[in-house]
């Protein structure tokens, strides 16, 4: 019974053999979870300070932007990136499809997660900053943003985490990271090892990023 | 080891230490029934300590304490049942917030006492009359005022009808205009007879009310005595200080 | 902009595709119904195991919580969808998505109850327990009910981010609103279908969006 469990799931023969792939997979899968990182957070604190001139119709636009990027399921919106957009006319590849997707849906969890820290800074602090002449972008950089920031820390790191642990979809569309590489290897090989080496590959990237939260969650505890 | 028959709480040679603090290094306490005895003491002397080991809040490290002579830190008494003769009232109140005025007095009523919902129901309305508060009763919490909420605690406690009541600095955390709505719920229960443990500094009250004040120093009774005696010619200077510094 | 229309919002290909999409939405709904209750379940399980006081099922709540939360949901859903057959264990895709969905939603679902836990305050513990009321008694009464209530807004959030989980059943082949709307593309070569789908969810799940970002708003303001 053990044995066969080890042959069906720790198929040794197997993993050495699609090893590599497995290997060449958790690059990709790092490559895009940085460019999904950078690119949302970016855009998302981006859109927040847009959104601190207050602007209606801009706020509008923002608003409804993000509204529909928290309701909407991440892989309907890869999926119509790379299946629906392409009818019209609009085409890109899987991984662009797939990073765009997921960077879009950071930002707008990041922009609501920033803009909700800039509201937490006190009125208090504006008045004190603007009656020393500074002016509103010089308040919101240098009085506004640090204070809003650290409370957003804790919120981020843990959204980013989740949004991070998105590009398994890219499997669904063929991007090669580690789960499509673990797929494409266990329909071949018709034995669940590289699923198994998959999963530990999974577990090797993201068990210190789970860390990485925890920790970032008692440093910087902002709830009540 | 004898014991005293007729006393409600007994606490003979108690121990107390969190890691290598050790906060009580023997106390005895005797408290017989109808009996209000005051604890007064400095901040980090014990007395919190004190009470919650007697209702084992606090697990003591040694020592015994019998409530109406039966031993509560024997290994299979069933504290639970133990705790419904044993009230206990806290400084910072902590009214269950999720529940009104009623439900507070009530749930322990049902869920330890077992009572039916319509009798848990009157003998809690009997006890928040008591207090003075029937007509608190849908109110919650954060719709009361300090005051309200203590005496809604005292009820809460009452309405087990308990042997013994202790009180944890019960006014300490009331604002000054409301403390006097506390004490006289508790006058009117030492009049009527319950057995008192109070931690206080109210000195007024503890002149006028308490049989017997205890003085705790660093996790010792160091003298004890009738009110008069403790706080007009104490043995001890550093008592004479304790009270100078707390009475204005 | 008359291909935008034709590609993107054919009517004639949404009729055709209505009782296919309609079918998925139900699947959609049904799966919620069974993987939200069972996760919140499970995580309060988790969230209760963690607060015993016996070290080993403490330390096993946690490896619990750290490894599926881990682990990206699709992963574990392939795993035990791909996987289980090969032990002859076959739940059929319906189940080995609520076994995949139940394991992860249920360690974010505890991280949160236990979160709400911790929030109370220790005297109602302590209230509770003077009272006679026993250690589980306390936990039913006293402190859970006042837990859920401190982080009802991270229920909702985990909640919503649950629905949303439900599309990657599609992945397995369970017939439920995504999946359906690739079918009806292929069936159809029109992308209204895909369209149609977003729209679906969009009218669902915007109300909770609206509810959570006033909540998150209030929270933080509180802060
Ligand atoms: N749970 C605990 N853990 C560690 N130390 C404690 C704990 N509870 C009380 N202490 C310490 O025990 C001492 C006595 O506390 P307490 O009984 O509350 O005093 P009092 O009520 O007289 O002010 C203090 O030094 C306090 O810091
Ligand atoms: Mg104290």
């Amino acid at each position: 019974m053990f044995e066969r469990l080890a042959d069906t799931f720790f198929n040794w023969q197997i993993m050495g053999q699609y090893f590599p792939k497995i290997v060449e997979g958790f690059f990709l899968t790092i490559e895009l979870a940085l460019a999904v990182v950078v690119a949302g957070i970016a855009t998302g604190l981006l859109l927040a300070i847009v959104r601190a001139f207050r602007i209606g119709v801009v706020n509008f636009l923002i608003v409804a932007a993000v509204d529909v990027l928290r309701a909407l399921p991440p892989l309907v919106i890869i999926i119509m990136f790379y299946f629906a957009l392409p009818t019209v006319g609009v085409r890109m590849s899987a991984f662009v499809a797939t990073w765009l997707a997921l960077a879009l849906v950071l930002a707008a969890f990041a922009e609501e997660i920033f803009w909700a820290g800039i509201l937490a800074v006190p009125r208090g602090q504006w008045e004190a900053a603007r009656s020393t002449g500074l002016s509103f972008l010089q308040t919101l950089r240098f009085v506004v943003l640090p204070q809003a920031v650290r409370i957003t820390i804790p919120p981020l790191t843990n959204r980013t985490i989740a949004i991070t642990k998105g590009t398994a979809l890219g499997a669904v569309v063929a991007v090669g990271e580690i789960l499509y590489q673990a797929q494409s290897a266990y329909s071949f090989s018709y034995n669940p090892s590289p699923l198994t080496l998959g999963a530990i590959a999974y577990l090797v990237l993201f068990l210190p990023v789970v860390y990485l939260g925890r920790w970032v969650e008692t440093r910087f505890a902002w709830k009540r | 080891m004898s014991h005293d028959q007729a006393a409600i709480l007994e606490v003979r040679g108690l121990h107390k230490s969190f890691g290598s603090l050790e906060v009580l290094k023997g106390v005895d306490l005797v408290v017989r029934p109808r009996e209000l005895v005051f604890v007064i003491g400095p901040s980090g002397s014990g007395k919190s300590t004190l009470l919650r080991c007697c209702n084992r809040l606090e697990e003591p490290n040694a020592g015994s304490i019998r409530i109406e002579g039966v031993d509560i830190l024997a290994p299979r008494v069933d504290i639970n049942a133990v705790r419904q003769r044993i009230g206990m009232v806290f400084q910072s109140f902590n009214l269950y917030p999720h529940l009104n005025a009623l439900g507070n007095v009530t749930l322990a009523l049902r869920k330890v006492a077992g009572k039916p919902r319509e009798q848990a129901e009157a003998a809690a309305m009997q006890a928040l009359a008591r207090v003075g508060l029937a007509e608190k009763a849908k109110s919650y919490p954060n719709e009361l005022s300090g005051g309200q909420q203590q005496r809604v605690a005292i009820a809460r406690a009452i309405a087990l009808e308990p042997v013994v009541m202790l009180f944890d600095e019960p006014t300490s955390a009331l604002d000054p205009e409301l403390v006097g709505s506390v004490l006289a719920v508790m006058r009117e229960l030492r009049e009527s007879g319950m057995t008192m443990v109070v931690v206080s500094h109210e000195m007024r009250f503890a002149r006028s009310a308490a049989d017997r004040v205890i003085f705790m120093d660093h996790g010792r009774i160091l003298e004890e005595g009738p009110p008069a005696q403790l706080f007009n010619a104490p043995d001890h200077p550093r008592i004479r200080e304790f009270i100078a510094s707390i009475e204005h | 902009m008359e291909r935008l229309v034709a590609s993107f919002f054919n009517l004639d290909i949404l009729q055709q595709a209505w009782p296919i999409l309609l079918e998925g939405f139900w699947m959609t709904v049904k799966l919620t119904l069974v993987v939200v209750p069972l996760g919140v379940a499970g995580g309060l399980a988790v969230a209760l195991a963690s607060t015993v006081r016996s070290r080993l099922v403490r330390w096993t709540v946690v490896v619990y919580v750290d490894f599926f939360r881990a682990f990206p949901p699709l992963v574990l859903l392939m795993f035990i969808a791909f996987g289980l057959p090969f032990l002859k264990i076959d739940l059929g895709a319906f189940g080995a998505v609520a076994l995949a969905f139940l394991l992860n939603t249920s360690s974010y679902y505890g991280e949160i109850f236990r979160a709400g836990i911790e929030s109370v305050p220790r005297g109602q513990y302590e209230a509770a327990r003077s009272t006679g009321l026993s250690a589980l008694q306390t936990m039913g009464w006293v402190v859970v009910p006042q837990a859920t209530r401190n982080v009802i807004p991270d229920l909702i959030s985990n909640t919503l981010e649950v629905v949303k989980l439900t599309s990657l059943a599609s992945v397995v082949a369970l017939p439920e609103l995504l999946f359906a709307a690739r079918q009806a593309q292929s069936l159809t070569y029109n992308a209204t279908p895909i369209i149609a789908a977003g729209i679906i969810y969009l009218v669902c799940l915007w109300p909770l969006v609206r509810l959570l970002s006033r909540f998150e708003h209030r929270q933080i303001a509180l802060h």
